[in-house]
């Protein structure tokens, strides 16, 4: 009887096994080939990364498109680390920025470059995306300003550029000293909301891209390079060497978009997204249909669909950060209140982690954990410590002396004191810590979006990428009620967990 | 019994026991008195290891108070603290139970004590599940109390208990208490600044003032045969202002 069971059992296990052995084999060949599609944070490096990902469903390959994945540190040392397999890159900043400072300028040497870091390019894919200076046509024209260079005449104007042009080297700082630039008002602002700051009449000047679709659209003048600062901008792919063994189709189907896009091309593109709203992925599939003659799919999800995406992953980056952090910050909350020199070492500590931009730890992460979920996490929970340690030293610390002392004098240990007295008498100021880090929390993981974390976050990226209110609003109203939703939840965890002897006093 | 051998304590600058000696002996009651910060209840808190002398030794049926032993030795203790200690996120009978209860002793003889404590404290049964906050002074104070003789300790040390109550439940309690140490014969160690108080209840009163004993002795001595003057100035401080009215 017994003996018959376990040989059923066997039996089983035997076929679980046998299965499991060939499963891999069934589903093996290029079709389960995952390759990691990056893309930067302005429309046109999402099209372009769009245009890769249908040519890489073309050769039978699962292309995971993580689109607007912040700027070029961001996507260069995921690219190195693997994170990511390809992504649309343009010669002047890999000559400029990613290796400023070698003296890299013609295409082969770029190649070489490159290829020392186990990367690969493509030829040109035909436009020549590079920085222009852009002002409004009828200001332009009042005060006669045609040139870079006319702009030494009016130190007044006040200049707004994107914030990787302030910093980057071919940016604001050489264009300045090029050119001997007067201005002093000089504001770093995002790409996109520059745009309107020019509309507006906030600011004077602007950096552009040569292929942006709002030249037309905003009736702009960009004024001559002159002196001819910037370095040509063509675009071109960037992929991982390995990618030539992994998924040996891909390469060649990248090669067939060399000189292919021409700047008329790819302002349409730009301007189809931008101002039509015509989805990326269909923008894409559209060219590689007229082009190549390439049968892609367009994948449009559903406004719901997305949004149970983004509510999912923008949970999930709260839950798990915010339960690590109470986990570790309730400990040292108690050793802060318990020795006297350690605690004022941890509460300085979190106290310093508070004070780090949100987006500067976030990139500080990338090196450790790459992109995605895991430093964005990261990066959240060190946000969340500070709140959650100080009520809980606070809310131990305020016990009064005769409480705490009655509690040793009649005996108990000190871990029994801390759970039948301390704790729970300090449990509403902890309760009010934690609630603090999850409302902090739920806000600062918008920003998760710009390292491939996803959320709430990325319908707020591309609503200002596109300058979409109705976007941006799809992620910033969820996450204002899910913050509201938190702060009421902890209110009535408050009222479940804190023991009724303290609410008592709150009544007296 | 309780020895203190030439035990000296100082907080910073503050002297708050100088080279002090004292037995308070088994079955009796030993009555601390003197001016506020005269270093009453840090001698209780020495005995109980809240606090560690500077030198000298404290020492409880001849076992030093030690860092080591100070747990076991504390549940032969009962202490009420000055301010009460009562622990507000607890009912009464939390309270009280509490050390018991961490001891693992069962249900039955948790009840079975607790039921001779409110007979002696005269706690009402339904008080119990109260908090601190929705109970008395006086309610309190036997909470504080039954919750120090919850174990049955050897020994009962008590920081001024009826300091915060008014005067006339402070009356009755006196009594109360005085009947209840009677009925325990236990040693008890008793903080007080009132004179009337300590000759109510000390078998012997002992008189500090800025740490150090001026005077030991039964009541009787301290009145009528004073080693020092401060121990009758100290008496008269306190005489009752009803004298005055008679006098006149
Ligand atoms: N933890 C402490 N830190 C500093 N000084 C203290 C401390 N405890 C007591 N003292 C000082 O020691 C002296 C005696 O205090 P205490 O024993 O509480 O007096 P009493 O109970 O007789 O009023 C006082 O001067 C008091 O200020
Ligand atoms: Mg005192």
């Amino acid at each position: 009887m017994s003996m018959n069971v376990i040989r059923k059992c066997f039996g089983i296990i035997c076929i679980f096994y046998v299965a499991t052995l060939f499963t891999p084999l069934a589903v093996s060949g290029e079709e389960s080939v995952t390759v990691t599609v990056g893309s930067k944070k302005f429309t046109e490096s999402v099209i372009l990364g769009e245009i890769v990902s249908h040519l890489a469903e073309d050769k039978a390959l699962k292309p995971v498109h993580r689109r607007e994945l912040g700027g070029t540190r961001v996507l260069w040392s995921a690219l190195l680390k693997g994170e990511i397999d390809i992504y649309p890159e343009y010669t002047g900043t890999i000559s400029r920025e990613i290796f400023a400072g070698l003296g890299i300028e013609n295409e082969e040497e770029i190649r070489r470059a490159l290829s020392e870091k186990g990367i690969r390019m493509t030829g040109p894919l035909g436009f020549n995306n590079t920085y222009v200076i852009g002002m409004r046509a009828d200001v332009a024209r009042k005060l006669g300003i045609r040139k870079i260079s006319d702009l030494r005449n009016h130190p007044e104007l006040s200049l707004g550029f994107g914030n990787e042009f302030m910093d980057r080297g071919d940016g604001w700082p050489s264009l300045k000293e090029r050119y001997s630039l007067p201005q002093k008002d000089v504001r770093g602002m995002d790409h996109d909301l520059a745009y309107r700051g020019l509309q507006s009449g906030d600011i004077d000047a602007m950096d552009l891209y040569a292929t942006d679709a709002e030249i037309q659209y905003y009736k702009l003048q960009t004024l001559t390079d002159d002196l001819s600062h910037f370095p040509e901008y063509n675009a071109l792919i960037l992929y991982r060497a390995d990618l030539e063994a992994r998924a040996p189709g891909i390469i060649s189907a990248l090669s067939r978009l060399e000189g292919l896009i021409s700047e008329p091309e790819m302002i349409l593109m730009n301007a189809r997204a931008k101002l039509d709203r015509i989805p990326e992925s269909k923008i894409a599939a559209d060219f590689l249909a007229a082009r190549l003659s390439l049968d892609a799919e367009a994948h449009g999800e559903t406004v719901m669909s997305r949004f149970w995406q983004h509510t999912y992953e923008h949970l999930f980056l709260v839950c798990i950060s915010l339960i690590a952090a109470i986990g570790v910050s309730i400990p040292l909350g108690i050793i802060a209140a318990k020795k006297t020199k350690l605690g004022q070492i941890i509460l300085g500590f979190v106290g310093i982690i508070q004070t780090i931009p949100s987006l500067a730890l976030l990139v500080f992460m990338i090196p450790l954990l790459g992109i995605g979920g895991p430093p964005a996490i990261a990066a959240l929970f060190l946000y969340s410590l500070l709140p959650i340690v100080r009520n809980t030293y606070t809310g131990i610390h305020d016990i009064p002396l005769h409480i705490r002392e009655s509690s040793e004098a009649i005996g108990l240990s000190a871990g029994a004191r801390l759970r039948i007295v301390e704790v729970p008498m300090a449990s509403s100021s902890i309760l009010a810590g934690i609630k603090t880090s999850a409302v902090i929390n739920v806000g600062t993981a918008t920003l998760g979006a710009l390292i491939g974390a996803g959320g709430y976050g990325q319908p707020i990226l591309t609503g200002i990428r596109l300058d979409d209110v109705g976007l941006i609003l799809q992620g910033a109203l969820p996450a204002a009620l899910l913050a509201l939703f938190v702060q009421g939840a902890f209110e009535i965890a408050e009222r479940m967990l804190v023991p009724r002897g303290l609410r008592l006093k709150s009544m007296a | 019994m309780i020895e203190l051998n030439n035990v000296t304590k100082t907080f910073g600058q503050t002297q708050a026991l100088q080279s002090v000696t004292l037995t308070c002996s088994g079955g009796k009651t030993t009555v601390l008195i003197g001016p506020s910060g005269c270093g009453k209840s840090t001698l209780l808190r020495l005995i109980i290891g809240l606090t560690e002398q500077d030198s000298g030794t404290v020492t409880f049926d001849g076992v030093p108070v030690a860092p080591n032993n100070v747990f076991s030795l504390r549940r032969k203790m009962g202490y009420v603290i000055q301010e009460g200690g009562l622990f507000p996120h607890l009912t009464a009978r939390r309270n009280i139970t509490v050390m018991a209860g961490y001891l693992k002793w069962n249900a039955d003889r948790i009840e079975e004590r607790l039921d001779e404590l409110l007979e002696l404290t005269q706690f009402p049964h339904d008080g119990l599940d109260r908090f601190p906050l929705q109970l008395s002074g006086g309610q309190q104070q036997r909470v504080s109390l039954m919750r120090a003789l919850m174990l049955d300790p050897s020994v009962l040390l008590l920081d001024e208990p009826l300091g915060a109550l008014d005067p006339m439940i402070r009356a009755d309690l006196q009594e109360e208490l005085k009947e209840i140490f009677q009925a325990l014969k236990k040693t008890v160690i008793l903080v007080t600044h009132d004179i009337g108080e300590a000759c109510y209840f000390g078998d012997e009163v002992v008189l500090l003032r800025e740490g150090t004993i001026i005077q030991k002795g039964t009541p009787e001595d301290l009145v009528f045969a004073p080693v020092d003057p401060f121990v009758t100035h100290f008496i008269n401080a306190q005489r009752s202002p009803l004298e005055n009215v008679r006098a006149q």
